[in-house]
């Protein structure tokens, strides 16, 4: 009589039952096995809900109400993506989950490789979240992008995720590896049809090579009405210098979980990003960062500006294990909330197994200040402009530590257009 | 031409300044000094117009405006100018685009034209060069990493730019070396015309020396208590403010 009640499947959770049946019916067989195995190790969790330690703050099992249909395949006019906007790049269309060559760049990059794949990923990286195994039990396909050793790819690799349609979901598995010695700026967008309401959930797999150098621009952009669910695995080899840069401005509902570990000495890894939300979004980006091995630096900095209803989630934690000597980690949270009603749940921890390491974190919260306010009104600027300048000057504050230029000008022109700021005078 | 009549104000409920009467005419610098806590800086913010700086009792009209019914920002376009004690740390605002914004909202607000991106250059170089704020400082983000004088030479080379007909300058002095002095007071010379009022605000008679004053207030405990001419700083700078402050309590 008192066995524990099974936890009662939820719509969602009952919609994709019939989702992976109907994909595991015509799966090839090198792809079923996994697939399988995918959808059982999802099945043993379910939709990640507030009782999930690391979903805490984002209940998805409460806030997806249904799993939409797995987009069809098709093709969308090209003006319909916009990526990186009117930056030259090489550009990789992903449709619905799929490869699409006639949206993407054709020409010989020397050192670039691109081949469409199923989007089952052979690497397994890292990760046991529920999320990301329900990405590989569904998986639409997906690319394998490949940068040969001591390439130096001039041309931004850009990397479109478009989901087409409404009440649809789309599932993408991609995997990247770049090889020693090579320099690659990625830029991948997330987005979709303005107001489509529909779910994206993609994978990425990320081994970097030794003395690499990696730029990665993440532009979440997807739909106000969209819920996007990101998971990024990352292994980085020695002597490399990686940096990754998210842009949250899309989305009901968005969850950013990047997974990395430094796998070779010497290396640096800076995560940053910024979030710009309004009305009720929900906004998470969570991280795990794994100092496997001694003298790597790992430097987390990440602001938000939340206002109305919005929320926004962080929560890092920076696990150095034993013998990883010498590690340097840093982390900082900044929010502005401009509004009484927005939110932050900001949770950074630390896990430190070795005993000569410098690591720290700290977050802080709060309004606009007024002092500043004050000193900008008393030379003439008026109230309203002065809190854009005030909002732009925090978030720049973080863009310009990417580095890199052509994409500082990209995110403070996406920046200034969040904030209804044309008119604030341009440097 | 500013009138200052019968002036009470409050901050966070605490009365600070107790009814000043003040009129400064155009072309004239009026000094107004004072010990710590006589309620110098607040007039200053009342002024400018900060929030949470109350004025209970009395009035402040400039050129015949009621200056209670405008913002700071208004105030500002509409002629005022507080060059700040202490100059706040902007981060992520790049000076030179700071001064720009300023001085086009100004313009903008007054019905004037914006200001061309080479004009506007070619000016604030100028105005650097006698300031001798250099090209480093105007890249970098607005008062961020400066010293003390180079943040003072800084708030003149905005009033400079902005050219504003009431400026009020709030311990300008404060963390100068001799040398800064100097410049930044040929600054505020250069500025004096026969349309434009001053109130500077010190501590110190040193200050006066450079910018010679036509009047000199001590306030003290909210109140203008004495009023003379530039001699006055002189016989303050001997005998102290022990003389003033006696009398009050007594």
């Amino acid at each position: 009589m008192n066995a524990p009640a099974k936890i009662q499947e939820t719509n969602a959770e009952q919609s994709l039952n019939a989702q992976f049946d109907a994909i595991f019916a015509q799966t090839t067989q090198n792809n079923a096995n996994q697939r399988k195995q995918a959808w059982e190790a999802f099945k043993a969790k379910g939709i990640p809900h507030r009782r999930v330690e690391e979903w805490h703050y984002t209940d998805l099992r409460s806030k997806m109400n249904d799993a939409f249909a797995l987009a069809s395949k098709t093709t969308p006019k090209a003006e319909a993506l916009t990526g990186a906007g009117d930056l030259k790049t090489y550009r990789i269309a992903i449709v619905n989950g799929r490869y699409v060559p006639e949206l993407s760049s054709n020409q010989e990059v020397t050192g670039l490789s691109v081949a469409e794949t199923s989007g089952v990923l052979e690497a397994q990286l890292g990760t046991d979240d529920a999320m990301a195994s329900l990405n590989q039990a569904l998986v639409q396909g997906g690319v394998s992008i490949k940068i040969d050793a001591n390439a130096k790819i001039q041309l931004p690799i850009e990397i479109v995720r478009y989901t087409d349609g409404s009440d649809v979901s789309s599932y993408a598995g991609t995997s990247v590896e770049i090889g020693s010695g090579a320099k690659a700026l990625i830029i991948e967008s997330f987005e979709g049809a303005a107001n489509a309401a529909y779910q994206s959930n993609a994978l990425t797999e990320v081994k970097v090579g030794d003395n690499a150098d990696v730029h990665w621009l993440k532009l979440q952009v997807e739909s106000q009405k969209a819920q996007h669910i990101e998971t990024l695995s990352i292994e980085l080899g020695a002597e490399t210098n990686f940096q990754h840069f998210i842009y949250n401005e899309g989305s009901a509902l968005s969850r950013a979980q990047l997974f990395l570990e430094f796998k070779g000495e010497g290396t640096h890894a800076g995560l940053r990003g910024t979030s710009l939300l309004k009305d009720s979004q929900h906004a998470d980006i969570t991280l795990f960062v794994n100092h496997a091995v001694p003298e790597c630096e790992s430097r987390e900095y990440y602001r938000a500006v939340v206002d109305d209803k919005a929320r926004a989630v962080f929560q890092g934690k920076i696990i150095v294990e034993q013998g990883a000597q010498k590690t340097d980690g840093q982390m900082m949270i900044k929010t502005l909330l401009l509004s009484d009603t927005a939110e932050i749940n900001a949770k950074p921890e630390l896990e430190i197994f070795a005993d000569d390491v410098q690591c720290a974190h700290g977050s802080t919260t709060g309004d606009i200040d007024e002092d500043l306010l004050f000193y900008l009104m008393a030379r003439g600027i008026p109230e309203a402009q002065a809190r854009k300048i005030l909002v732009l000057a925090f978030l720049s504050e973080a863009i310009e530590e990417f580095e890199e230029e052509q994409c500082v000008d990209l995110l403070e022109a996406m920046t200034r257009k969040w904030l209804h700021a044309d008119d604030l005078v341009s440097e | 031409m500013l009138e200052i009549k019968n002036l009470h104000a409050e901050v966070d409920g605490n009365k600070i300044l107790r009814g000043i009467d003040l009129t400064v005419r155009p072309g004239e610098i009026h000094a107004i000094m004072g010990p710590n806590g006589s309620g110098k800086s607040t007039l200053s913010y009342v002024l400018a117009g900060k929030e949470d700086y109350e004025i209970t009792e009395g009035s402040i009209t400039y050129n015949g405006v009621d200056w209670e019914e405008l913002g700071a920002d208004e105030r500002a376009a509409a002629g005022m100018f507080l060059a700040f004690q202490y100059p706040i740390e902007i981060p992520g605002v790049a000076t030179m685009t700071f001064l720009k914004t300023a001085l086009n909202a100004q313009r903008k607000a007054r019905g004037e034209e914006e200001i061309s991106t080479p004009d506007f250059m070619k000016l604030v170089r100028e105005k650097a060069k006698e300031l001798k704020v250099t090209p480093d400082m105007l890249k970098r983000p607005l008062n961020v990493g400066f010293s003390g004088g180079e943040k003072k030479r800084a708030e003149i080379l905005q009033m400079s730019l902005l050219e504003p007909s009431l400026c009020v300058l709030d311990e300008t002095d404060s963390g100068l070396d001799i040398d800064a002095l100097r410049i930044v007071s040929e600054g505020v010379n250069q500025l004096r015309s026969p349309d434009r009022s001053m109130i500077v605000i010190t501590h110190y008679q040193r200050l006066l020396d450079h910018i010679v004053p036509d009047v000199v207030h001590v306030l003290s405990k909210g109140k203008i208590v004495k009023t003379g001419g530039k001699e006055l700083a002189l016989e303050l700078e001997k005998n102290g403010y022990a003389d003033y402050v006696d009398e009050e309590a007594a």
